[in-house]
């Protein structure tokens, strides 16, 4: 009897028709999906056929590459001068000191190359021993920045706070910013989910303070009124008024990045800590902080790429950052009218590292959602 | 009974938490106290006498645009100075909010459109101008594209009675030109106004017992558009409009946007404008399917989902961000420094500073601006926060 029965067998999967896949497809669908989108499609097709030729054609292909002196430049119009980036590239890149001594070039690009090779295997998930990486980076790594770019030891010519610039002070102005910032936003927060209403109101004032003021106007402070609030004798150079300003607003705004985190952790938490009978500092160093810190990186990324951006205003109080070297550079006499391939360059650099920054920060959140959810 | 145990003095958590306090107070008195003291003593020691007797004095320079307050150049005192500021300052904040507001849900809604080339568009444009530095966006704009590019007065690029070159945006600015009449007009518009308030609420209350609904908000608008286009008519249009008109070296008459304002408003609301579409993206994609799908399944028409079911959640969370960018908005405004537009920074912590040495004031001045500014928008914030958490209930 059982033989008798047919067995039942699926015949193989028919192809979806011609119609649903391919590329074909996927234009009908995400470019001409409707009356509207069709429309929108060809507009913005027309848009890009009418503009950007002539800005690839300026930017890349009748641009003057190489050269030493304007006249190569000037001789073709039609491009654009990339020439002069490329003469004044030590400058704006590291500043006035470096730009005119190009024998001790090799001091800022070792710095560089020393913290990209610390900080990238801390970015990856895999490396091993991260925390030493981490000490490395945040006591070792300023000491080593301090001997060689300030120079004075070892028989290094010193390099004056007064002659950095470019894109290296722009990096020592954002990572002091972040360096000093990052504890004093930790106690901050702390102290702003304090029971005590007094340590409390102090805090809360503090961080309100600093984040209602656009930094431009504590820049201002810093570089005018900094010497009337220290004893007669008493006196920093501009770039450290500036550090000095960058830092107390950038620590209000890292407290806040924390005390997201660790309002994030679950109450419970606190108590199985007090259950077991540990005492403030333990339960907050042990249990709360490493939890709670971990939730606020994305957010600590966020504000540093702000502050990142943000350290251009120093431009504004005569500091040759990036931006101001570049505008410099492309106002003085030799080759001065090629503003917008400084600009341009400037800003390229500034995007390159906010855009890589707040990928990172992206993917770290989306990371950091799942572990929760599991 | 037993006894209970004492709990020595120092272990109390009470009496360590007093303690702390105590102690943590008197050391910010005691760091401003000494801070003060320092301040003062190298004031005198510099001989720099601090008063605000410098807010008569007639102050020494030009300030250009100041649409509402009056400024007279060898009239007007410090003090001017500084109220001009803040209203430069409100001023391109207020066109710098409502610029970027329109542009931001624009790109914002585009980000999520179905058509794949107009959502990479917009994805292009927020991560290029969120990444780059404001302040290299407007000294870019006003220095390398419009200062250079745009023409001279002369050769001016109209559109209407708009005018724009290398000196600025000008534009007709309306004047009344028959005062009795004008009168007349904005009552009747008044009128008109609670005429269509009446027929809302009226409409409305219809729609509860029916459930038939009448297209409101057209209907007021075009009666509004309409019947407001035939009063002016009627009391004999009382507006006159004063148009700008090329002189010799450039235009006189109507208003003018100085090129530094028109720079900064652009950078302003494109800068901004990238934060917002992306608090318009998250808001929109906060609100889950399936409050979409089971306005589908009652009934509810596409355009009444949208309208009833999805903006309604989206906003609640747009808004609060959103509203930290305006505040955003109006402090980066100080930027405007660097290309001279003159609003409190560059006049008050600027200018002003650099002629009467008077900083310790100054500074102070301009931070009680922005942190007045601050606190109403956290004010603001906060109630709206506690609204919307009620009508969740």
């Amino acid at each position: 009897m059982i033989d008798d029965l047919k067995t039942f067998t699926t015949l193989p999967d028919r192809a979806p028709p011609g119609s649903e896949i391919g590329l074909i497809a996927w234009i009908r669908q995400n470019l001409f999906g409707s009356a509207g989108s069709s429309i929108t499609t060809l507009i913005l097709v027309f848009l890009f056929l009418m503009y950007l030729p002539p800005f690839v054609e300026w930017a890349l292909i009748n641009a003057n590459w190489v050269g030493n002196e304007r006249s190569i430049c000037d001789a073709n119009k039609a491009g654009a001068c990339w020439a002069f980036i490329g003469v004044r590239m030590d400058q704006i890149l590291f500043g006035l000191y470096f730009g005119a001594n190009p024998d001790q070039v090799w001091r800022p690009v070792t710095i560089f190359i020393i913290f990209f090779t610390l900080l990238i295997p801390l970015m990856i998930d895999k490396t091993p021993r991260k925390d030493i990486l981490g000490i490395l980076l945040l006591l070792v790594f300023p000491a080593l920045f301090y001997v060689l770019i300030y120079g004075g030891v070892f028989g290094i010519p010193v390099a004056d706070t007064t002659q950095w610039g470019g894109f290296l002070l722009t990096f020592a102005l954002a990572f002091i910013g972040i360096l000093f910032a990052l504890p004093i936003g930790i106690l901050l927060a702390l102290g702003r989910r304090s029971e005590m209403p007094v340590i409390r109101a102090i805090c809360v004032t503090y961080i309100e303070f600093w984040r209602g003021t656009p930094l431009i106007t504590i820049l201002f402070m810093a570089s005018v009124m900094l010497p009337l609030f220290f004893p007669a004798g008493v006196d920093f150079d501009k770039v450290v008024r500036a550090m000095i300003g960058i830092t107390l607003f950038q620590s209000a705004y890292t407290a806040e990045a924390v005390r997201g985190g660790l309002s994030a952790i679950p109450k419970g938490q606190y108590e199985a800590a007090m259950a077991l009978g540990l005492g403030y500092w333990k339960r907050t160093i042990f249990i709360i902080l490493p939890q709670g810190l971990k939730i606020s990186i994305p957010a600590i990324v966020n504000t540093f790429i702000a502050l990142f951006k943000d350290t251009s205003l120093v431009s504004i109080i005569g500091l040759l950052d990036l931006l101001n070297m570049a505008q410099t550079a492309s106002r003085s006499l030799e080759w001065n009218g090629y503003d917008i391939e400084g600009y341009l360059f400037a800003g390229f650099i500034f995007w390159m590292f906010c855009f890589g920054m707040s990928r990172y920060s992206q993917n770290l959140e989306r990371k950091l959602d799942t572990d929760r959810r599991n | 009974m037993t006894d209970r145990v004492r709990i020595p003095l120092h272990r109390d958590p009470k009496a360590r938490a007093i303690a702390i306090q105590l102690i943590a107070l008197s050391l910010v008195v005691y760091g401003a106290y000494s801070l003060f003291q320092t301040t003062v003593g190298n004031l005198v020691a510099r001989g720099i006498q601090t008063g605000t007797s410098f807010f008569d004095e007639v102050a020494p320079f030009n300030i250009g645009f100041s649409p509402l307050l009056d400024f007279k150049l060898g009239e007007s005192t410090y003090i001017e100075v500084f109220f001009i500021g803040i209203q430069n300052t409100i001023l391109v904040s207020i066109l710098g909010i409502v610029a970027a507001t329109v542009l931001g849900f624009i790109v914002g809604v585009v980000r999520l459109s179905p058509n794949w080339l107009a959502s990479k568009v917009a994805l292009c444009y927020i991560e290029i101008f969120r990444n780059v530095p404001l302040l290299l966006q407007i000294m870019f704009w006003n220095f390398a594209i419009f200062l250079p590019s745009l023409p001279a007065p002369k050769n001016s690029i109209e559109i209407g009675s708009f005018y724009l070159n290398a000196r600025g945006l000008h534009m007709p600015t309306p004047i009344i030109d028959n005062s009795s009449g004008f009168i007349l007009w904005a009552l009747t518009l008044a009128l008109l106004t609670f005429g269509l308030f009446i027929f809302a609420r009226r409409a409305k209350v219809r729609f509860e017992e029916t459930g038939r609904r009448l297209p409101v908000f057209s209907i007021n608008f075009f009666a509004f558009v309409f019947c407001g286009f035939i009063f002016y008519k009627i009391c004999g249009s009382p507006l006159a409009f004063d148009i700008p008109e090329l002189g010799r070296f450039n235009f006189k008459g109507g208003g003018q946007l100085p090129l530094p304002l028109f720079s900064l408003w652009f950078a302003l609301t494109v800068y901004t404008a990238a934060f917002i579409a992306e608090n318009v993206r998250a808001g929109i994609q906060s609100v889950s399917h399936g409050q979409t799908e089971a306005s589908h399944a009652l009934g509810m028409s596409r355009r009444d989902t949208v309208r009833l079911v999805v903006i309604p959640q989206a906003l609640r969370v747009i808004i609060p961000p959103t509203i930290s960018q305006f505040l955003n908005l109006t402090k980066n405004s100080s930027l405007a420094v660097a290309v001279g537009f003159e609003e409190i920074v560059a006049v008050w912590a600027g200018i002003s500073l650099n002629q009467t040495g008077q900083a310790l004031i100054i500074i102070a001045m301009t931070i009680a601006v922005y942190e007045c500014l601050s606190l109403l928008t956290s004010a603001f914030l906060n109630w709206y926060n506690r609204r919307i958490q009620l009508s969740e209930l």
